[in-house]
């Protein structure tokens, strides 16, 4: 009930927030030399001024900018996101498509992340200053400092190439129609390069923090106390100090949760995903700005739905939350 | 005058110091040692690295040599960091301060906005800002510079946070002395040190963000840039996947340099934290 | 029979330290249902004691010679997996943070039961149902809520009760308090003090307690060692050592233990300086979505500071005090009533307050900028007020003559200083402002015994000369009663009583106040 409650009055908190992106989104593509009308006539092969005219007062282009703004709100209310006069469906549907593979690839890269940063970044606060800690914290750094997109292409060239043991790219076989269990396992296979790939970085940042996180929470003084009552290091570690350690970490996935989603448009466009990143890169390219203002709009709400979840979580691990504060 | 030495005395500070102050050299010296346009046709395309003397390191699929696109590409990445890294770090040292010295009304209006860059993804942001105001080379860095500094402000915030509440600050008030000598003379320089380790970060990520750009192709394609080599070398990868991997390897070490100088400044500009490791 | 024995103990310090060695030959024992008191300032080597009879020395520091035996078993050389059975279970400790001492993120009922869950293997339901009789011991109200309650739920002094039912769990032979009250109201640790004494009766518990304080030793103590730079400097039974004792650093301590002896009243203008009137503050929840119960910090406090006298605002953490001060020199706006002084209301611009009234803050570490040279700090007022910089320096100079620093150490920078010369400095600072009235926030509770006489005869001493009127901020009784004319006795933003300081420690009108007279520690010995 706590939780819930405190979980829906993030939820209300950040509604001022979307419309400030909206309302700032919009202002900005007003900048935008050519609109809408521009790419259509453009994708037909030019027409007269008159005829320009005309579809603009269809699209409600003539009016000024607040009643736009205003009207473009009123559609975005009923998830109305416009037409993409490129792929010529509604944007809405065209999001819809490409959605799946990005949360999936999402979902798989932070998890490789967290699990394996919380592993390693308890491991090297345990062996502090040793050696597994020296190496632990090198690589840490090495993954931090390796641009995603040039870790896929070598990945594809050792992987794909070389060994042949990974496709290099797509989301599934289309030369195959697997069914069921091979579909997923198919699937899984086209996924294992963009995870390692995406999640490298946030790998890096993970044990980073956990290290730290570790390191200072062994300093705190209920520590002491727990060694006092005579437990073992094992228990000190896994029942007192691991649960505080975490804390940190879980406020970060909320933090990045659209430097992650940022990401995504890259490491899409290295393995040829069909996902809402390369989308994006597509319609920058094609100069597509409804669809690209459509997933501003979903991916701002991916972000607040992501940070929803990690709200829950982190109340239900922290129990001082919102008695204090 | 202590954190000098204490920043002398840390490995990875003089590691990272070395690493950068090579790259520093490759950038500055470029039109020493590569005169005339690295973008220019310089001999027969796709030479692998030591087959021809006269190209160390090979060439591209355009017969372009690749160490020159490496040393003048040094002088742009940097100088792109340190460009959007100011800027990053001056609108988010002005809204953290102001955002955490006054609180209230002004703090929730100045965190809103700051909420609203965090919720978007910032890479498409920056495909957005490129989209509308073009890809020349003062309008990428200008972009990044924006899409960077929330978490600036973030921990600018945080540091007047508590640091306003501190008796000292609070001597002054009493003192009758005026907000602005408050939040320059008093708060502001004890909130430094922690804001400008973390420039260092920021750096890192304003550089793999131009990369990570000019990969795509959306960058000023008339500057030489690394992550522009990058993505040309995508089309020959299967056979020549050196084109790629070389400038790859420049950005890692630039990132890492980077990276361990910003951990060196942390040891010596906030020695309690350092010690735990 | 001794349970607890360290003979000829020396502990050394990692290199680059002030000392070579953190505790030197040191011997103590402790018997079956003995209270042994080890009694030092900061830096003493009593809390290293204490970690090497736990085993749970910091790295860094080593054991170099002597022994330690527990009743008569040798625990120099104790595996690191011998050393957890006896941890908690034969030897168990009571920390000074109740505020931190406790994991946060588990409830009380889970903290405590780990002790029989993982020395005994009890289940889950045993191990809950000897926890509620284990609180039920230390007299926590509502056990079975308490089991179940977070850390952060519960006050200081009931957090403290929750570590000493954790740390007899298991009946140990051997129970060390590492200045287990210091950080607890007054009247929270006489009864604190009265807890552990019948405890360790009715177990018959050996206990080492450790203190800075001589209040506290005799209270409670049966034997006291006296620990100076890591060496133990004379060590005897309490009465000896209280009542005649030999050693000069001891001699010293106790003189400087201040007594309730209020000083002989001195006749005080009729004139008020400072008049609170009816000064109400609520702390209410603010936030579009948050409700909670506003807090009453004030509640119509009226108290009036006459020129050249001194009044002191004596209370427990939430009594209101520390925000009347904040409001009197106006940092805090209040809901209603006014701060008068010399006449006039308090002006709401800060520049024309600040000639008015001044203030020493409590901690000498945080109240000056650690970035910026001392002179400068205490010039800055003035100069922002217009005096020209190079008289305002001048002036600076002439202040650190008058509170006893060398004016030569103006350039210097805080960390350069001790904690008392820094507060030293806070009041140069806020000297220079020539206010009508200075407000002094606890501002002698950080430091140690002896500095803290030395800062009170220089306030009083200033008083003397420059005719100050001090508003004096205080937990201590102690302390209000050496400098104060008189006194104000706060309780939940209430004043409850107010009057000459002699007068009202000697014949307290109100309940509250006789029973936080009652709660000072060695009361009987030092005098009342």
């Amino acid at each position: 009930m706590r939780v819930l409650r405190l979980a829906g009055r993030r939820l209300a908190a950040s509604l001022p927030t979307l419309l400030l992106i909206l309302m700032g989104m919009f202002l900005l593509l007003q900048f935008a030399p050519g609109d809408t009308v521009d790419a259509l006539m453009a994708q037909i092969g030019g027409g007269d001024a008159a005829f320009a005219e005309e579809m603009r007062r269809f699209y409600g282009l003539d009016a000024g900018i607040a009643a736009q703004l205003w009207n473009y709100l009123l559609r975005l209310a009923t998830l109305d996101l416009g037409f993409s006069a490129i792929y010529g469906k509604p944007v809405a549907t065209v999001i819809l498509e490409r959605l799946p593979p990005t949360i999936l690839l999402m979902a798989s890269a932070l998890s490789f992340a967290f699990f394996f940063g919380l592993v390693l970044g308890v491991i090297a606060a345990r062996r502090v200053n040793r050696w597994p800690d020296t190496l632990i914290s090198t690589l840490g750094l090495i993954f931090y400092a390796t641009p995603s997109f040039w870790f896929g292409l070598m990945a594809i060239v050792v992987f794909s190439v070389y060994l042949q043991w990974l496709p290099a790219g797509g989301f599934s076989d289309i030369t195959q129609s697997y069914t069921g269990i091979a579909a997923v396992l198919d699937i899984a296979r086209h996924l294992v390069l963009p995870t390692l790939t995406l999640g490298l970085i946030f790998l890096a940042i993970y044990l980073r923090i956990m290290r730290a996180s570790m390191l200072e929470v062994l300093s705190l003084d209920f520590v002491r106390t727990a060694r006092a009552k005579g437990l073992s290091e094992t228990r000190v570690v896994a029942r007192h100090v691991l649960r505080n350690a975490m804390l940190p970490m879980v406020t970060l996935i909320g933090l990045q949760a659209g430097t992650m989603l940022g990401g995504s448009v890259v490491v899409e466009s290295v393995f040829a995903l069909p996902g809402l990143g390369r989308l994006a890169y597509e319609s920058v390219v094609q100069r597509d700005l409804n669809t690209l203002l459509g997933i501003v709009f979903v991916s701002a709400l991916l972000v607040i739905a992501i940070n929803f979840v990690v709200d829950i979580l982190y109340a239900r691990l922290d129990p001082r939350i919102s008695s204090e504060s | 005058m202590r954190a000098l030495k204490a920043y002398l005395r840390s490995p990875p500070a003089l590691i990272g110091s070395v690493i950068l102050l090579a790259v520093l050299v490759m950038g500055i010296g470029a039109h020493w040692f590569y005169p005339g346009d690295p973008l220019g046709l310089a001999g027969r395309p796709l030479q692998w690295p030591g087959q021809n003397p006269r190209f160390p390191l090979g060439t591209d699929s355009s017969g372009r040599d690749i160490a020159a696109q490496l040393f003048h590409g040094a002088r742009v990445s940097l100088l792109i960091g340190f460009v959007a890294t100011s800027i990053a770090a001056m609108i988010g040292i002005a809204i953290g301060a102001l955002a955490g010295f006054y609180g209230g009304a002004v703090d929730t209006a100045l965190m809103r906005v700051t909420e609203a860059f965090q919720t978007l993804p910032n890479f498409l942001l920056l495909l957005v800002l490129v989209a509308v105001f073009g890809s020349t080379i003062e309008t990428v860095t200008i972009a990044i510079g924006i899409v960077s500094w929330p978490p600036v402000a973030r921990l600018t915030r945080a540091e007047f946070l508590t640091l306003r509440t501190r008796d000292f600050v609070q001597a002054c008030r009493v003192q009758g002395l005026s907000d602005a000598h408050l939040i320059l003379r008093e708060v502001l320089p004890n909130a430094l040190p922690p804001v400008i380790v973390y420039a260092s970060v920021v750096m890192a990520v304003a550089i793999l963000l131009e990369s990570a750009l000019a990969f795509l192709q959306l960058s000023d394609p008339n500057v030489p840039s690394w992550g522009n080599l990058i993505g040309l070398g995508r089309n020959v990868l299967r056979t020549e996947w050196y084109v790629s991997a070389i400038p790859g390897v420049a950005i890692l070490m630039t990132i890492l340099g980077v990276s361990l100088v910003g951990q060196g400044l942390n040891d010596a500009l906030n020695p309690r934290l350092a010690s735990g490791r | 029979m001794t349970r607890l024995l360290v003979e000829h103990l020396t502990i050394r310090l990692p290199r680059g330290a002030d000392r070579e060695n953190a505790i030197e030959d040191v011997s103590l024992s402790v018997a079956a249902g003995e209270i042994l008191c080890v009694v030092g300032e900061s830096g003493s080597g009593k809390s290293v004691t204490a970690s090497a009879v736990m085993g749970l020395l910091a790295p860094g520091l080593a054991i170099t010679a002597g022994r330690m035996a527990l009743s008569g078993e040798e625990l120099r050389g104790k595996s690191s997996e011998q050393w957890r059975s006896i941890r908690g279970r034969r030897i168990a400790m009571v920390f000074q943070e109740p505020m931190t001492a406790l994991n946060p993120l588990m409830t009380v009922g889970e903290q405590i039961g780990e002790m029989w869950r993982v020395h005994l293997g009890l289940d889950a339901k045993e191990a809950a149902r000897r926890a509620v009789a284990a609180l039920r011991e230390v007299s926590l109200p509502d056990p079975e809520g308490a089991l179940r309650a977070y850390p952060h739920e519960l006050s200081g002094g009931q957090r403290q009760r929750v570590m000493i039912a954790m740390a007899l769990a298991l009946e140990p032979e051997v129970l060390i308090c590492d200045e287990p009250t210091t950080a607890l109201d007054v009247t929270t640790q006489a009864q604190v003090l009265a807890l552990i004494k019948d405890l360790q009766r009715r177990h018959g518990t050996a206990v080492m307690f450790i203190t800075h304080d001589f209040g506290v030793v005799a209270e409670i103590a049966d034997r006291v060692a006296v620990m100076r730079l890591g060496r133990v400097v004379e060590q005897g039974t309490a009465r000896e050592v209280l009542t005649n004792p030999r050693h000069d650093y001891t001699r010293a301590l106790l003189a400087a233990v201040p007594g309730l002896h209020a000083p002989p009243p001195r006749a005080l203008a009729e004139e008020a300086v400072l008049e609170v009137r009816a000064l109400t503050k609520t702390y209410a929840s603010r936030g579009l979505f948050r409700r909670r119960k506003p807090v009453r910090a004030l509640d119509a406090v009226s108290v009036t500071l006459r020129r050249g006298s001194t009044l002191a605002v004596v209370g427990e953490s939430g009594s209101g005090k520390s925000t009347l001060a904040r409001c009197v020199v106006g940092l805090l706006g209040a809901d209603e009533g006014e701060v008068v002084i010399a006449g006039a209301r308090l002006p709401p611009d800060r520049r024309a307050a600040s000639r008015l009234v001044q203030m020493v803050f409590q901690d000498p570490y945080a109240s000056l900028n650690p970035r910026r040279r001392a002179g400068a700090q205490v010039a800055q007022g003035p100069i922002a007020a217009g005096t020209p910089r190079a008289q305002a320096m001048a002036e600076a100079r002439e202040l650190f003559v008058l509170v006893g620093l060398d004016p030569e150490s103006v350039d210097r920078f805080p960390h350069e200083f001790s904690g008392g010369q820094r507060q030293r400095i806070g009041i140069a600072r806020a000297l220079a402002m020539k206010p009508q009235v200075l407000v002094a926030d606890e501002p002698v509770s950080a430091l140690d015994v002896s500095v803290q006489a030395q800062v009170l005869a220089l306030l009083r001493e200033l008083q003397e000369r420059l005719g100050l009127s001090i508003l004096f901020i205080t937990h201590d009784l102690r302390v209000a009663a050496q400098l104060c004319d008189e006194v104000a006795v706060m309780r939940g933003g209430v004043v409850e009583e107010t009057g000459r300081i002699g007068e009202v420690f000697a014949a307290p009108r109100s309940a509250y106040t006789r029973s936080l007279i009652e709660a000072i520690p060695g009361r009987a010995l030092f005098g009342a």
